[in-house]
């Protein structure tokens, strides 16, 4: 029921929204929750366990009951908080954990089990037969309960991250927020002051307190409108800082678009923020917390204080006849509150002794020991001086107290500490490096102690930032103490709720104490209390008060269980916004793309770059047709192929030549200039690391070749290599991978091609293989290198990038005019499989120079990277699995990579491995199945004959084992 | 986390890669024996505290830079660069 | 016969605007990386100024102006952008040129947008005009430069152009549509 003449919103702009379908009226500045309470609407949502009947328990980010799905098909959100969801016009809500409606949810049939249904009966009970854990157990358990659905449609809203820098940041636009970011603001701090609510001010909103001899409204903005007015000033509203991490960085999350309708599909939903400040003041108030006694969670039972801001915020009575029932002085406020508003309060009841007040009717030393009223409350039985009474009343307003916010000051291990003046926990001093703590989330309840606090915490602020800051005149505000005495629970039969969210009630707390689950982390586990979505904000004290009653301790000693981010539920989507489809990792594209995809070839990724599989020629229909056309190109005529990925390293300096030496196994400060050598680099274990070319370009000036895989790995470590063990030599390093397009021209028509086109043609006798030198096209500068991985006569041509897409389309319409053409990476590793070269799918980590045959490549004349661990025994041993070439000799012509190889009538099981299978392919030049493998005391094994099983795909077949180089093992064709 | 790049400044951790203990700059020599070589690429302390640690600035200046950092409190004592603590 | 055609590393990619931002690509005309060997700073420092007017730069730094700057790259090393440059003894240059996709951010909020990759302090008093910066852009690692009011140049590996253009584009939209 609206209540006029009060509240801040915006009666000149209604707004209409549905609700499960019906329209209803709110007004600018609503939101859904308030719009429902002042639309009567009570019953909002059904519980998580039990599905009892819910309502709005409270006005703030905390709330428990009235979670909501709004939204439809993909843009449905569920489990969005109706007490923070702002209406707007359009806007459709619907309520969550009912079937078939809210009003009749045949799952409430749940809470007449509830006697069986207690902490500890899933354990119990679903323990026995084991089977039905998953087919049975888990799907009735999961059907029954929950909270909202997802949509099970890929989300198609936008969302991003963001970074921002300040030297305060202030958490929290209440009193002490205010009055901390305005004294930070004018000491030239840069400030950023976060909200999570849209409008700041705080509980300076919910309240009819004056500040400073005007409305606390009124002052907030004033405030504000200074706050806004300054350069150095970042007003952040709808942004709940989640979390506090090391050195100064927090996580906060912006509801960007949530408040409004989807007019621009490119506006984000959200925002996460990382914040990086050199201080921060966390301001963040405090939360109520509700007393437990039976039936507490029927609709129309409310915190005291989220009624008070019910109304004054939002104009807004949650009920006609109203009842208050509180353990401390700040729930009278609800109730004179309401009186002046004319609204009619029945009853306080205070369940301390001798409370005295006028304008209504005080029942004093008395507790609420029962709600009725099925879908809403109509009444309450109150326990006076050992008599019971029923008040009538649509409204209960409780209040155990306040629990300061403290949950930011235990992100990084923080403990807080009790304080049994308000018998709650304050923050620990320090707990967070550079974060103070001010106002309600400090212990401080009073607005002028708020407002004391912010400003002083700002001047210790400014002054850490060697900022010089005056103390303000603070404006005047109520300086009231509050006085609370402990009621955490009111005793009687029947259930009292205390997590509202996942339905565990005082009885449980107890239940795990006899069952010796003592601990408060234990309890929490096993009752699920304060593990629901609200995670425990609205219960977590008053449970262990109950856990610490049941065990005999104080509440100190029972302590807390441990506050982890985010303070509130961060959406999946903002915190990995962004890093989706082409923003899930950088796309790297070669000079050649474009071409290759006009051609249709199939892309595939090797690592982060995008490379052609195979380019299908006219009437091609499988892959492979495509491949061994292309395997017969290059060994016949000549292949073209962008080998732009492999990484090049550009190395010079006095020292160039021994930072090789020391970085591959083999030498190169004896290569020749203009001429190329292949190197393989260890791993200080003793392992393959990668292997490649290098050019000697001049006396000091090299450039390496890495494999596309390792280019990163490879420069990393020359780096640490130069850095961190060889500091003294003088020598520059720089990639130089995507300065130049490359392109093998491999075949025996290589060499003809290329005199098509530079400026100066070539023979072998000034370019024999393995050389290099500078080339042009056209009188563009280039480099060429004659050097093979397909054992064909081949060179790689190299131009400055931008020349790249089109010295590639001249070198394939050359190419194609010989009987040549273009070659992808399914042809390439026919290619080198056919030679025996290895890749990344041999040198896997796992493997050493011995294994793959280059023992004798680590050179005994000087110390290299990984040499001497190489020598351990274990990593010579002739047993080692050891590469191997193998056919198929049987029936079966097909080797599977992956597959395990046993000797000829052993049982194909573990003990009895031989080795494994690595790289196969159909050799079209061959006319058969080749693979490479690793085989026990492999190069002592040709002509054996082994099995190859593939236990998962079900093959198996007998193979002879041969030398790994297939295909001309003299080399006769390189040398052309 | 940040660390504050003795080139650049403070950047956030994601602009580093993590190698492992600074004991990596202590190279034995080819023949200092099996003892040595063994400690030296696998074995490595596990401190409640300070620990020296390598990282590699590779989101940025490209230094490789030795971190003392309490493993306790997270607490990021200092960074210096490898090369001059190698040296 | 034949020709070479130069293709730009954003060709096709740009200009855009959106909003109050444009991107464009500003490609210099050459990009030399210059490292000097060691005790050489100083001489390569003069060896600059006498070729392109502009000192060897201080780390976050870069010296000269538009179309002829040193711009810090990384530990010891620098990159001139703008004319190409002579050998220098006693340092090591590499051409750069074509092994960056060079861009510009210019307009009202640029430093907004690049906020949404960028993880440094971008605030205009802390990245002052004339500061650069090696560091990630989104996921790619980079080189930011502030060039001027509202205006800023950005560098990533060539290959990644595409990448660039979509990320930035992206948080053009989020700014534009934030309204």
């Amino acid at each position: 029921m609206r209540v006029n003449g009060k509240g801040l919103i915006d009666r000149s702009a209604p707004v209409g929204f549905t609700f499960d379908g019906v329209r209803y009226d709110g007004f600018e500045g609503d939101t859904v929750a308030s719009a429902l309470l002042a639309n009567d609407i009570r019953l909002v949502g059904r519980s998580f366990k039990y599905h009892r009947p819910r309502g709005v328990l409270t006005a703030g980010s905390e709330e428990p009951n009235a979670l909501i799905t709004v939204g439809r098909g993909a843009e449905a959100e569920p489990n969005t908080r109706a007490t923070v969801q702002e209406v707007f016009e359009g806007l459709e809500a619907v309520s969550q954990n009912r079937w078939p409606s809210l009003g009749l949810d045949l799952m409430a049939v749940n809470d007449l089990a509830a006697p069986f249904l207690g902490a500890g009966f899933y354990y119990k009970t679903f323990m026995w037969p084991r089977a039905f854990w998953e087919k049975l157990y888990e799907p009735v358990i999961r059907r029954a309960a929950g909270l909202g659905a997802l949509s099970g449609l890929p989300n198609t809203d936008r969302y991003e991250r963001a970074w921002a820098h300040c030297d305060l940041l202030v958490i929290g636009a209440g009193p002490a927020g205010l009055m901390a970011a305005l004294v930070a603001a004018r000491a030239g701090l840069d400030v950023i002051l976060a909200d999570e609510d849209a409008r700041m001010g705080g509980r300076l909103l919910a309240e009819t307190h004056a500040v400073a001899g005007k409305p606390g409204h009124g002052w907030v903005a004033e405030v504000l409108a200074e706050l806004s007015s300054m350069e150095n000033v970042r007003l952040m509203p709808r942004t709940t800082v989640t979390g506090a991490y090391d050195g100064g960085t927090y996580g906060a999350l912006e509801r960007v678009g949530h408040h409004r309708p989807r007019d621009d599909a490119r506006r984000p939903r959200e925002c996460f923020w990382r914040i990086v400040t050199r201080r921060a003041i966390l301001c963040a108030g405090a939360i109520e917390r509700p007393v437990a006694f039976r039936n507490n969670d029927r609709p129309g039972v409310m915190t005291a204080g989220a009624v008070r801001a019910y109304l004054n915020r939002w104009g807004v009575a949650p009920g006609r006849t109203v009842t208050v029932f509180g353990n401390n002085d700040d729930a009278h406020r609800t109730a004179r509150d309401l009186v002046a508003a004319g609204v009619h309060v029945a009853a306080v009841i205070d369940s301390r002794p001798g409370v005295t007040l006028e304008g209504f009717r005080v029942i004093s030393g008395a507790e609420v020991c029962n709600a009725s009223g099925a879908k809403a409350l109509e009444s309450i039985t109150i326990r006076h001086q050992g008599r019971e009474e029923k008040i009538a009343t649509d409204c209960l307003a409780m209040s155990g107290g306040w629990n300061p916010s403290v949950h930011l000051t235990c992100h990084m291990n923080g403990r807080p500490t009790w304080a049994g003046d308000i018998l709650s926990f304050v923050p620990s001093p320090g707990a967070i490096p550079g974060m103070d703590v001010a106002g309600a989330c400090n212990g401080a309840f009073s607005t002028a102690a708020c407002l004391r606090e912010g400003a002083e915490a700002a001047l210790r602020a400014a002054e850490a930032l060697g900022k010089r800051a005056a103390m303000p005149d603070l404006p005047l505000a109520e300086d009231d103490p509050y006085r609370i005495a402990p009621l955490w629970h009111v005793p009687g039969k029947g259930r009292a709720w205390l997590d509202f969210q996942n339905d565990v009630t005082v009885k449980d707390v107890k239940q795990a104490a006899v069952e010796n689950f003592r601990s408060v982390e234990h309890m929490k586990r096993y009752t699920t209390q304060g593990m629901a979505t609200d995670q425990g904000k609205n219960s977590n004290v008053a449970a262990l008060a109950v856990l610490a009653d049941a065990t005999g301790r104080g509440i100190p000693e029972t302590g807390t269980t441990t506050f982890r981010p985010p303070y509130v539920p961060v959406s999946i989507a903002a915190m990995g916004a962004g890093a989706e489809g082409p923003g899930f990792a950088p796309q790297r594209f070669t000079t050649s793309h474009k071409a290759a995809t006009e051609r249709g070839a199939p892309m595939i990724e090797a690592g982060l770059w995008y490379r052609p599989s195979y380019f299908p020629a006219p009437g091609e229909t499988t892959w492979r047709q495509a491949c061994d056309r292309e395997v017969a190109m290059v060994r016949n005529a000549v292949g073209i192929c962008d080998v732009s990925t492999l990484g090049k390293i550009d190395i010079q300096g006095p020292d160039a030549a021994q930072l090789l030496d020391f970085v591959y196994t083999n030498t190169f400060s004896t290569l020749a200039q203009g001429r190329v050598r292949y190197g393989l680099m260890l791993r200080e274990d003793g392992f393959v690391m990668d292997d490649g070319t290098t050019a000697r370009l001049g006396e000091q000036h090299y450039v390496m070749t890495t494999t596309t895989a390792a280019a990163g790995l490879v420069m990393k470590h020359l780096e640490f290599v130069h850095q961190c063990l060889r500091p003294d030599w003088d020598l520059s390093m720089i990639s130089v991978t995507e300065a130049w397009a490359q392109f093998a021209v491999a075949g025996p028509k290589s060499r003809e091609l290329l005199n098509g086109l530079l400026d100066q043609p070539i023979d072998d006798a000034t370019w024999p293989f393995m050389s290099c030198g500078k080339i042009a096209v056209q009188g563009i500068e280039g480099r060429l290198f004659r050097i093979s991985f397909s054992g064909e006569h081949a060179y790689e041509i190299a131009v400055p990038a931008r020349y790249g897409d089109s010295l590639f389309r001249l070198l394939v319409a050359r190419a194609e005019g010989m009987g040549g053409g273009l070659y992808g990476m399914e042809a390439l590793n026919v290619l080198r499989i056919e030679k025996g070269h290895i890749t990344h799918a041999e040198i896997h980590g796992r493997t050493t120079a011995f294994d793959i045959g280059m023992g004798r490549m680590v050179s005994q004349k000087k110390d290299c990277i990984g040499k001497t661990m190489s020598e351990r025994p274990g990593l010579m041993d002739p047993e080692r699995e050891r590469l191997v070439g193998l056919r198929p000799v049987g029936a079966v012509r097909q080797i599977l990579a992956g597959a395990h190889l046993f000797n000829e009538g052993d049982a194909a099981v573990r003990v009895n491995d031989q080795g494994y299978v690595t790289s196969t392919c159909f050799s079209p030049t061959l006319g058969d199945t080749l693979a490479l493998a690793f085989l026990k005391r492999g190069p002592e094994r040709y002509g054996e004959k082994v099995r190859m099983v593939d236990h998962a795909r079900g093959v198996e077949t007998l193979c002879e084992v041969v030398n790994p180089v297939f295909f001309d093992p003299e080399g006769g064709r390189v040398r052309g | 986390m940040r660390i504050t790049c003795p080139i650049c400044g403070a950047r956030d951790s994601r602009e580093f890669s993590y190698r492992g203990a600074a004991l990596a700059l202590q190279r034995p020599a080819p023949d200092a024996g099996d003892d040595a070589w063994a400690d030296y690429v696998h074995l490595r302390e596990n401190p409640a505290g300070d620990t020296r640690e390598l990282w590699y600035h590779e989101g940025g200046c490209g230094a490789w830079i030795v971190v003392t950092r309490n493993t306790v409190t997270h607490e990021v004592r200092s960074a210096e660069l490898a090369a001059e603590v190698a040296r | 016969m034949v020709e070479l055609i130069a293709k730009s590393a954003c060709d096709g990619l740009l200009p855009k605007t959106i909003g109050s931002l444009t991107l464009s690509e500003a490609a210099p005309e050459a990009i030399t990386s210059v490292t000097p060997f060691r005790g050489q700073e100083a001489a390569v420092s003069e060896a600059l100024k006498a070729q392109i007017g502009a000192a060897w730069p201080a780390p976050n730094r870069m010296t000269g102006r538009a179309g002829a700057r040193v711009v810090f790259s990384g530990r010891g090393q620098a990159f001139v952008l703008g004319p190409r440059i002579a050998p220098i003894a006693g340092a090591a240059l590499s051409d750069q040129t074509d092994a960056w996709a060079s861009v510009e951010l210019s307009g009202t909020g640029a430093a907004d947008a690049l906020a949404r990759l960028v993880p440094i302090d971008l605030r205009p008093g802390v990245f002052r005009q004339g500061h650069c910066a090696r560091t990630l852009i989104f996921h790619m690692p980079g080189l930011v430069m502030h060039t001027g009011q509202d205006r800023y140049g950005l560098m990533v590996f060539r290959s990644m152009a595409r990448t660039l253009v979509h990320d930035l584009e992206s948080a053009m939209e989020a700014i534009a549509a934030r309204g």
